[in-house]
């Protein structure tokens, strides 16, 4: 789960990450009754989105005046802010943040990830900050400083000094950046973060190290236990299918194609996709049915793919283990008396009692196609959305 | 000898009281799989189909004697219960569930080194449709009834996708050894390596399956160990060829989100490894036959 700026930084704060001085506005008049409150000379207001590359699209502006601040607000507020990292239908901005802009000296990155490799935590630190750390990765490997947090024992203070005296940083600047470290991977341990960015990290004219940006990314899993987290999730900022999907334990990912897809299991779903594209089709999603193929899941998933206006056919692929074919078939039969399914239905079942479900939608009377094997499944489905097969 | 499981592993079932446990307990069981006990906190002294039930690991293994254990347990307490386990002496732990927090399994994997290499437990999972040594045990949630027993070692990041290969296979007359599901998050308690090495050294199986995805380093590390260490031919897949980058694509681990993710470059990493790779996933059995027929013809030519 992805959070905005200004709830990362609310988080971080709460641990004792020093972030600058700013509030959150839905409106330019709460844009500008925040920038009064504020106080200060100069305020950046800052596009809310789940998305980076703000600044470079114009979704950061600097102003000087109360009449700059609401500008800037009404300028943003109400559209959809496209950046490099939104795609092109990029992302709808419905808060700015007001942030007090204080000068400062130096721009460093801090960045915490779970690693998978070393199964560990992993604290990346370098001096090149303000930039993307895949660029420093490329360009300057050895800029990239990294410390990794044995799990029984949690980040130690020696590691962070370790990473803040390589930051090239005076003494008074060291110890601040010391606790910012400590703090903000408490944050990230607290939280159940997966991954947690402050690009820049600046060092203010008092010897403050704070957070100029911040991004977090939350563990799905752990969400259950993080109710301050998962109250943060913003479903403007999903494709508003994925949102609906989730709300009913549908695990979908919209893509660009034709060939709709229903099935059970992720990596069979992804097989089902990349099957598809090896037949010569385009997947239109993923959708993983999970372990209960029930009738009204069957509906909702059938409803939930057919309202991307792409799709020109949809490709149903169980693998019954627990569940039977016999019960899927009926499900999948039940689905389309409820659901207009205007599309060819290409319907392949396979596992426990496979005989018997494919009895029941031969025997259904519905306008079916069914496939035996994956390949046979794929290529039908391909050939029905090219109108080369009808069922 | 198949690896891992076989009729004779004594099993616990922890949380086999619930739903889930008591429906896949009697499936184990009715597959020949030797469950000996169930652990639920609270309701020891008593009795669950027909097993005696256990408040703690300890008194259970005291009991009974298991060497291995399988996990129903919800995600909030799954990794107490696998801790448990290994404090107990548990020598397998196999944990189905899904959605067990990634710094949850950090830490498991971290309790688990505290143990020697000699008395360190095998964990399987989590997010895993679990073991099966085919004609011998079951420990999980598969279909059993689509496994041929027979040489072929299977090791899985997908339940259902491997539950398509086995049934590949079986059409093609190739059966399993043992097919294990290492699930499909992003830490989990072994990896392909593990077992690859354990089938190595399983005098019947004669070549292995490996089916990966998007997402994480295991695939690469496997194919590197396999190039140096292997001499069983082991064919490989990666699903997720048409996985967009930055998207989890269902299972917690399987996300592009690093350079080596790709199942592009996963596929071309085992190719360059010595693996023979599947082109599409309908050809798993196909492609598995051929292995074996040239493994038979060297054979016969040396």
């Amino acid at each position: 789960m992805d959070v905005h700026e200004y709830q990362a930084k609310e988080l971080l704060s709460s641990f004792g990450v020093p972030v600058p001085k700013g509030a959150v506005a839905f409106s330019p008049d709460q844009a500008v009754y925040a920038a009064t409150e504020l106080g200060g000379w100069n305020w950046a207001v800052k596009a809310q989105i789940h998305a980076g590359a703000r600044g470079k699209a114009g979704g950061i502006k600097l102003c000087k005046t109360y009449h700059e601040v609401r500008d800037a607000a009404a300028s943003l507020l109400g559209k959809r802010l496209v950046t490099i990292q939104t795609g092109p239908e990029g992302k709808p901005v419905q808060r700015v943040y007001i942030e007090v802009a204080e000068p400062f000296d130096r721009e460093l990155y801090l960045g915490y990830v779970l690693d998978r490799k070393a199964e560990r935590i992993r604290v990346i630190a370098s001096q090149r900050g303000g930039m993307e750390i895949e660029e420093i990765a490329r360009t300057e490997p050895e800029a990239i400083l990294q410390v990794v947090v044995e799990p029984a024992v949690g980040l130690q203070a020696f590691q962070a000094r370790e990473l803040a005296f390589q930051l090239g940083l005076s003494i008074k600047q060291a110890q601040s950046a010391v606790s910012t470290i400590m703090n903000a991977y408490r944050a990230f341990r607290d939280c159940d973060a997966i991954m947690l960015e402050i690009n820049p990290l600046v060092v203010a004219k008092d010897d403050r190290v704070l957070a100029l940006d911040a991004k977090m990314s939350f563990d799905d899993n752990a969400l259950f236990r993080r109710h301050n987290v998962a109250d943060m999730h913003d479903p403007s900022q999903q494709d508003p299918r994925e949102a609906q999907a989730a709300e009913h334990n549908l695990n979908y990912i919209g893509l660009d194609g034709e060939i709709g897809c229903i099935v059970n299991g992720a990596g069979l779903a992804m097989a089902t996709m990349d099957m598809i594209k090896h037949a010569g089709g385009t997947p239109a999603n993923f959708l993983d049915v999970g372990g209960g193929a029930s009738p009204e899941r069957i509906a909702t998933a059938l409803k939930l793919v057919l309202s991307d206006s792409k799709v020109r056919a949809v490709l149903v692929n169980i693998f019954a283990g627990i569940n039977r074919c016999d019960w899927v078939a009926k499900g999948v039969v039940q689905a389309c008396t409820t659901v207009d399914v205007k599309v060819p239905l290409v319907v392949r079942l396979a596992g426990t009692n496979v005989e018997e479900g494919r009895k029941i939608l031969t025997e259904s009377g519905l306008k079916l196609i069914t496939a035996e094997t994956l390949a046979e499944a794929a290529e039908k489905a391909v050939a029905a959305c090219q109108g080369r097969l009808a069922a | 000898m198949s690896i891992l499981i076989d009729e004779t592993t004594p099993v616990l079932v922890q949380g086999m009281t619930g739903d889930k446990g008591t429906f896949h307990t009697k499936e184990m069981m009715a597959y020949g799989t030797n469950v000996v006990g169930g652990v639920t906190p609270g309701k020891g002294g008593g009795t669950h189909l027909g097993l005696p039930l256990f408040n703690t690991m300890k008194e259970a293994m005291k009991q009974t004697g298991a060497t291995t254990s399988i996990t129903f347990v919800a995600p909030a307490f799954c990794a107490d219960a696998s801790m448990e386990a290994a404090d107990a002496g548990i020598r397998l732990i196999c944990s189905i569930t899904d959605g067990i927090p990634a710094q949850d399994m950090m830490r498991v994997k971290r309790y688990l080194m505290r143990y020697p290499k000699v008395r360190r437990p095998m964990m399987v999972g989590p997010n895993c449709a679990g073991i099966i040594s085919p004609g011998k045990a079951m420990l999980g949630i598969m279909p059993g009834h689509i496994y041929l027993q027979g040489n072929v070692g299977v090791i899985s990041r997908s339940g259902t996708l491997g539950y398509e290969a086995a049934s590949q296979m079986k059409a093609h007359g190739i059966g399993i050894s043992t097919s294990v599901g290492i699930g499909g998050d992003p830490i989990n308690g072994s990896s392909f390596l593990d077992h690859l090495a354990l089938f190595e050294e399983d005098p019947e199986t004669d070549a292995v399956l490996m089916i990966g995805e998007i997402g994480g380093p295991q695939e690469a590390e496997a194919s590197a160990w396999i190039k140096d260490n292997m001499s069983k031919p082991v064919v490989g897949f990666v699903a997720g060829l048409t996985a967009p980058k930055g998207r989890r694509m269902g299972h917690a681990g399987a996300i592009i989100s690093a350079a080596g993710d790709s199942a592009a470059e996963k596929a071309e990493i085992m190719r360059s490894c010595g693996l023979t790779v599947a082109p599409n996933p309908s050809e798993f059995g196909a492609t598995m036959a051929g292995v074996l027929a040239s493994k038979q013809e060297r054979r016969a030519i040396a």
